[in-house]
């Protein structure tokens, strides 16, 4: 008689855990895991039991309390009797104007220095090495004090606009150049629809966005004709007018004026006043950061093989024409992914505003408000906060466009 | 490996945990140098001289204390400290006192729990501004641009004092005091606002001290003072009692120069006992004998020690004003040595 038994089913035993190859990885993330959380464990209660010592405790209650201090630059209302939460705010958004114009800005020079850096002429291209490794290989702080240091030593203060004779005149009587900023009129809505004036400006963009959209649909539809019929119609006149006349009926009904700047007192007076603390810190994060995209973009477009611009010029393309059609939507997916992480640079690095006064989140609440109230700990707890989740959102939305360009293989 | 570093690193932050509780007299006594905080840098209050040696007015509360605790008025680890780190560093107990133009505030003393332990300076906010803006009141600076020293009480009182007047500002903040000369000396800002002290510090570095008017408005009461930590009395009792040495040396005639004489004793029992040659006042502070007279022979008394770093005889220039004695019309009273 046979018994036929079937193989033996392996149980599992303890033993396997640190023996076998398949459990033992877990294993050792799992002991790493509960060493991690046991050391910020013990080191969350060290905190607590000095807090405790020094009669303190953590308190979110302070934001609600009046701030006390003033702010130059503000997007929003603000004044010295409202709450550090509204100054808090006040600093995030002059965190995020920074940030978008530091990254637009960035983004502009980055492009252009990286396809210029591979020109055939050999003094551009050098011109643009040299631009990109002056500024790779400074830190980014001494950009900052750099620029603000210039600005501030080379213009002339505004007293040297008074008098009969000065020493500095405004530029066409509209602009002027003072070391504490640039002043330039400010266009003023006298007579906005729905109230406010913000929301006057609010309706603005609606309008632009809707020009956005309205001149890309006339572009489909010709591309469409153009499939037809093989004649492209000629849109470019409809499109100046589909962004332009909207806008100026728009201006014209909410009656636009200029607010020119003029010296009055110890300042100019009127018109928007450009701090040069918000030009230096925006400058030097973009030029500098904008060397850093200027070498992903040079190794996104060299990642492109060679035969693409070859093959594109035996078609008869000219070489602006090779970059734009054929070069630069192949290497964007090379060049995406880093980019992401400068974006992500220029908005963490924007925190070295203190250096020349700007005052963003880390001058407002991880500056003046830690200070007024010694919320040390509540305060670099919430600056953290703040920073990670403008970082995930900048990474997340920058996904979503990575995902939008990325080559499509069928 | 790596466990070892990371239970050395856990058994460091426990040993630190453990000696925050522990007495500062004790840790000061064992480590055998004081930590004391200071300014970056302030002409005539703290500045490091030529030799890197750290001078001035606050610099000599910390040797005073110094010399009580150890004997020694060089056994100081001076910490510099800006207006932002100050209260971190004292708090966390990386220095054991603050001696750094801090003015006494209700929120400070009560709220971020320290102890004020007396005030060697009675000092106000003032204006500097240039001479030939043609300025003369502080309430002619309508919509000027202010310089102004970040997270100071000079910051709030600067924000209420425009806003009682009903007139406006542009603030420019600024780090530290050589960041403020540097743009009001470029004409980034009309003004520079900070305690009429530092002003006069600030003036007496100028090229050119006499284009610049210190405005007659003074805005705010700020009594500059050292500070210790709560909880700690024992220690916090050391540091008051070594300012009220120096202050009450300048009342009853005790100076660098006689103070080996009147050391041997005189027959005025609170010399004697504040000298250490009557009673046990060191005794009860857990100091030697001698604590106080090792002390006033640091720097010398309090009197000696403002004309020798900010008086009128100092490129500084500030008069003794309400820093004189009470018995000269000043607001200087030591509680008395019994």
């Amino acid at each position: 008689m046979t018994t036929m038994t079937d193989p033996p089913q392996e149980s599992f035993r303890l033993s396997m855990l640190l023996n076998d190859t398949r459990y033992r990885s877990y294993t050792f993330q799992f002991i790493a895991l509960l060493a991690l959380v046991a050391s910020i464990a013990y080191l969350m209660s060290n905190m607590f039991a000095n807090l405790r010592e020094q009669g303190l405790f953590l308190s979110w209650a302070f934001l609600g309390e009046p701030a006390g201090y003033d702010i130059n630059q503000r997007l929003i209302e603000y004044d010295s009797q409202m709450t550090h939460w509204r100054a808090t705010v006040v600093g995030v958004l002059n965190t995020l104007l920074v940030a978008f114009l530091a990254c637009v800005t960035a983004t502009v020079l980055g492009v252009i220095a990286g396809v210029l850096r591979l020109s055939n002429n050999w003094l551009v291209s050098k011109l643009m090495s040299a631009y990109v490794e002056a500024f790779r290989n400074v830190p980014v702080l001494i950009w900052i004090i750099i620029i603000f240091t210039v600005m501030t030593a080379v213009m002339p203060a505004p007293r040297a606009f008074r008098g009969d004779e000065p020493d500095a005149t405004m530029l066409l009587n509209l602009f002027a150049f003072t070391n504490r900023g640039i002043y330039i009129p400010a266009p003023v809505l006298s007579a906005p629809l729905m109230g406010s004036a913000a929301m006057g400006w609010l309706l603005i963009v609606v309008g632009l966005v809707g020009s956005f959209f309205g001149a890309r649909a006339l572009g489909t539809w010709a591309a469409a004709k153009q499939e037809a019929t093989g004649d492209r119609p000629k849109t470019w006149y409809i499109t100046l007018a589909i962004w332009f006349v909207p806008l100026i009926v728009l201006l014209t009904i909410m009656g636009l004026t200029w607010n020119i700047p003029e010296l009055k007192g110890f300042n100019f007076a009127g018109g928007l006043n450009i701090r040069g603390s918000l030009i230096a810190l925006w400058f030097a994060l973009a030029i500098y950061t904008g060397a850093f995209i200027a070498e992903n973009v040079r190794a996104g477009i060299q990642a492109i093989s060679k035969g693409q611009t070859e093959a594109a010029a035996s078609l008869g393309l000219r070489s602006g024409r090779i970059m734009n059609l054929v070069v630069l939507p192949q290497a964007l997916r090379v060049i995406i992914p880093p980019l992401i992480s400068q974006y992500l640079n220029i908005t963490k690095n924007s925190s070295l505003a203190i250096a020349v006064g700007y005052m963003d989140i880390t001058g407002t609440l991880g500056g003046i408000t830690l200070n007024q109230t010694g919320r040390a700990i509540e305060c670099v707890l919430l600056l953290m906060l703040f920073y990670l989740t403008i970082s995930l959102l900048i990474s997340a939305v920058m996904n979503v466009y990575n995902n939008s360009v990325k080559l499509k293989e069928r | 490996m790596k466990k070892t570093v990371i239970f050395g690193a856990l058994t460091a932050a426990g040993m630190a945990a453990g000696a925050a509780a522990a007495g500062t007299l004790d840790d000061v006594k064992a480590r055998g140098t004081l930590n004391c905080g200071v300014a970056t840098g302030l002409v005539g209050f703290a500045t490091p001289d030529a030799n890197g040696e750290w001078q001035g007015f606050d610099v000599a509360v910390c040797r005073a204390v110094a010399a009580a605790v150890l004997g020694d008025a060089t056994a100081v680890e001076f910490v510099p400290t800006t207006g932002k780190t100050r209260f971190t560093a004292l708090a966390s107990g990386e220095i054991d006192m603050l001696a750094r133009n801090t003015t006494w505030t209700f929120s400070r003393d009560v709220d971020l729990k320290f102890t004020f332990v007396g005030v060697n300076y009675y000092d106000g906010q003032g204006f500097m501004v240039p001479k030939d803006l043609g300025v003369s009141s502080a309430k002619d600076l309508d919509g000027a641009t202010v310089c102004i020293q970040t997270g100071t009480t000079t910051e709030l009182n600067l924000a209420d004092f425009f806003r009682v007047n009903g007139i406006s500002y542009d603030p420019v903040p600024i780090e530290t005091n050589a960041e403020a000369q540097q743009q009001y000396l470029a004409g980034a800002c009309d003004v520079y606002t900070t305690d009429a002290s530092g002003l006069a510090a600030t003036r007496a570095a100028f090229e050119a001290p006499n284009d610049h008017v210190l405005l007659p408005e003074i805005i705010s009461k700020e009594p500059l003072g050292p500070l210790v930590r709560h909880g700690d009395n024992e220690w916090g009792d050391v540091v008051r009692w070594t300012l009220n040495a120096l202050i009450s040396a300048e009342e009853l005639g005790i100076t660098s120069a006689n103070i080996a004489e009147m050391g041997a004793g005189t027959n005025n029992p609170e010399i004697n006992r504040i000298l250490g040659t009557e009673g046990t006042l060191g005794e009860m502070l857990g100091l030697d004998a001698d604590w106080a007279m090792k002390a006033i022979t640091a720097g010398g008394n309090y009197g000696e020690i403002f004309e020798k770093n900010i008086g009128e005889s100092t490129p500084i220039g500030l008069a003794r004003g309400l820093n004189a004695q009470w018995t000269d019309g000043g607001l200087l009273y030591s509680p008395p040595f019994r």
